[in-house]
């Protein structure tokens, strides 16, 4: 099934990712190419079939609410190409 | 030295017939001489390595040496080594140096191992050829215009080519197996959940797994040992003890029920591949196995199931590369919007990208049930096929991938023709279950690749049964004419 590039420009803005308008033809096209393979998926039957989302069916894992790691803030602030006063700098978002 | 596996120089180092920082120095200059010609290696840690070597010998003489104490390896660059860059064979991640050790990388170190470096990837893991890496594709050394396969074509390739005994990688549609088998190494990826998660740069988390690659399958248990274990800093590492998974490699294979999918040899296959694989399969029976005939029969929803469920885990999980923290960002953003769109759209390449956009089409409104819930659904169906099997099976076999190693650029003009490179190893991830890639044989002089698959949590009697091949058969032993 073929993607519009309305669609693949949709898709860009909830993904966050610049796509430039010579590529979006291209882009469309190969999500489509990929979604033409998905769709084999449509083909089975499924009904009464529990989604499975992990390979053992395991449960999340819970554990006491302690602090067990030391506070690194200033490390991790190091790898930030724009910090200030413990925060992370970005542009202004609020006029 | 170069020629030797991870045993013997365990073994020649405790008989001081050479020491660590010999052979350390020794594949250093080897990488320095011929990694040009293959470019495996994304970073050389050289400095860092002889000062571990120097240290391993202090421990081996003093007698007080852990089980890989002095041996050299390396790591894929997904695995985060603590102030050393990990680049996820990405620009997004170019000037990444972490703050933190990988659990993996931490148990080696804790083994004593030396670490070389870091190894080329396809870009987050995204591919089979190793060709989307940001720092150039990866050659195979038995043939330099081909691919090595991916995504940890740089570690089968360092391995391949002699420059390092073993390496770290990952798995997630077939990302160690299927470049072992390009590159006539043996490579495993184990039961989902064995080894620790953390730190290892995730791509899609409910089918990730790191395992190693090395010459044999000694080599692998050997490592795999080190590499498995319960870590609660992943909350989907299983809660197990460590195992040796090197106790079982001289178990007997007689009476051992191989099971041999049909759905594997079919359309699709190289003839050669598969007479390759038959051949092999016979070499089993000589040993004292029985072959039995079995049906897969999702077998074909596999590659479509993984490419609606992988790149949904893809989109969530590669939404932390925003610019703010770490990473590339872009230069003079206008607003935050620009920040995010021009920092993603700069710093990842072009396969990254159209999975974060398949993944986000999956996962959207009106097409969740469709796609993603259809998948999940689907991903149980190829689950309780191995379930039904292994009723009857101890372990399964086929061929690892459809073809030898192809020319580099070869399947770049249809993205899906790369991802029926896939087509047999993709099936092993969806259900979490353990799966190997060992030398047997060659197809068209290249290396062929035998894909073994074992039941959960049973990669002891994996390995064994890999182990006793190389016993009886030497295809793991050919060296890459480029490696001498």
């Amino acid at each position: 099934m073929a993607v519009d590039a309305q669609t693949v420009e949709k898709l860009a803005e909830l993904a966050r990712i610049a796509i430039s308008e010579e590529t979006i033809d291209e882009v469309s096209s190969r999500l489509g190419d990929v979604l033409q393979l998905v769709d084999q998926l449509q083909a089975v039957n499924t009904d009464g079939v529990e989604p499975m989302a992990h390979p053992l069916d395991e449960v999340q894992v819970l554990r006491k609410d302690e602090v067990t790691e030391p506070n690194r803030r200033d490390e991790f602030l190091a790898l930030a190409p724009q910090t200030e006063a413990g925060l992370y700098l970005v542009p202004k978002v609020i006029d | 030295m170069h020629q030797l596996t991870i045993a013997e120089i365990i073994r020649g180092l405790r008989d001081k017939q050479f020491s660590s920082v010999e052979i350390t120095s020794h594949l250093l200059e080897r990488i320095q001489q011929l990694d040009s010609q293959f470019n495996s290696f994304i970073t050389v840690t050289g400095d860092q390595a002889i000062r571990a070597a120097a240290a391993a010998d202090a421990r081996l003489a003093q007698g007080d040496a852990p089980a890989l104490c002095g041996v050299p390896i390396a790591h894929k660059d997904i695995f985060t080594t603590n102030g050393v860059r990990t680049s996820c064979g990405s620009k997004m991640l170019d000037n990444f140096i972490p703050p933190y050790d990988a659990t993996v990388v931490d148990n080696f170190q804790q083994a004593g191992a030396v670490s070389l470096g870091k190894t080329n990837m396809d870009e987050f893991a995204m591919g089979s050829s190793n060709e989307s890496s940001y720092y150039g594709p990866v050659k195979n050394p038995w043939d330099p215009e081909r691919i090595p396969g991916g995504s940890s074509g740089g570690s089968a390739a360092a391995v391949a080519a002699q420059l390092v005994p073993g390496t770290t990688a990952t798995d997630t549609g077939g990302s160690i197996r299927q470049p072992a088998a390009m590159t006539g190494t043996t490579g495993l990826k184990p039961t989902y959940g064995r080894v620790s998660r953390w730190g290892m740069i995730a791509f899609a988390s409910s089918l990730d797994q790191g395992g190693p690659i090395a010459r044999t399958a000694e080599d692998a248990a050997l490592m795999l040992s080190v590499m498995a274990g319960p870590d609660k800093k992943d909350s989907t590492c299983l809660d197990r003890p460590a195992e040796d998974f090197t106790a079982r490699l001289n178990d007997s294979i007689q009476g051992l029920k191989i099971g041999v999918p049909s759905e594997y040899f079919g359309e699709g296959l190289d003839s050669e591949v598969g007479a390759r694989v038959q051949e092999a399969l016979k070499e089993y029976e000589k040993l004292g196995a029985e072959l039995v005939e079995i049906n897969l029969p999702h077998s074909k929803l596999a590659v479509p199931a993984y490419y609606v469920i992988a790149p949904a885990e893809a989109s969530a999980n590669l939404s932390r590369f925003d610019g703010v923290r770490y990473g590339y960002r872009c230069e003079n953003p206008a607003d935050l919007r620009d920040l995010y769109m021009r920092s993603r759209g700069e710093g990842f390449g072009e396969e990254v990208k159209r999975r974060i956009l398949v993944g986000s089409y999956a996962l959207s409104a009106g097409y969740y049930d469709a796609y993603y819930n259809k998948a999940q659904q689907v991903r149980r169906l190829i689950k309780q096929d191995f379930v039904d099997a292994f009723q009857s099976v101890d372990v399964i076999m086929g061929p690892t991938a459809p073809n030898p190693a192809f020319k580099l650029g070869e399947k770049n003009a249809d993205p899906v023709a790369m991802y029926l490179e896939d087509i047999y190893t993709i099936a092993t991830n969806l259900a979490g279950l353990p799966g190997m890639s060992i030398p047997c044989g060659f197809a068209h002089g290249l290396p062929v690749g035998l894909q073994l698959i074992g039941n959960y949590l049973d990669e002891a009697r994996m390995l064994n049964v890999a182990h006793q091949f190389q016993q009886a058969s030497d295809w793991h032993q050919q060296t890459a004419p480029a490696a001498e």
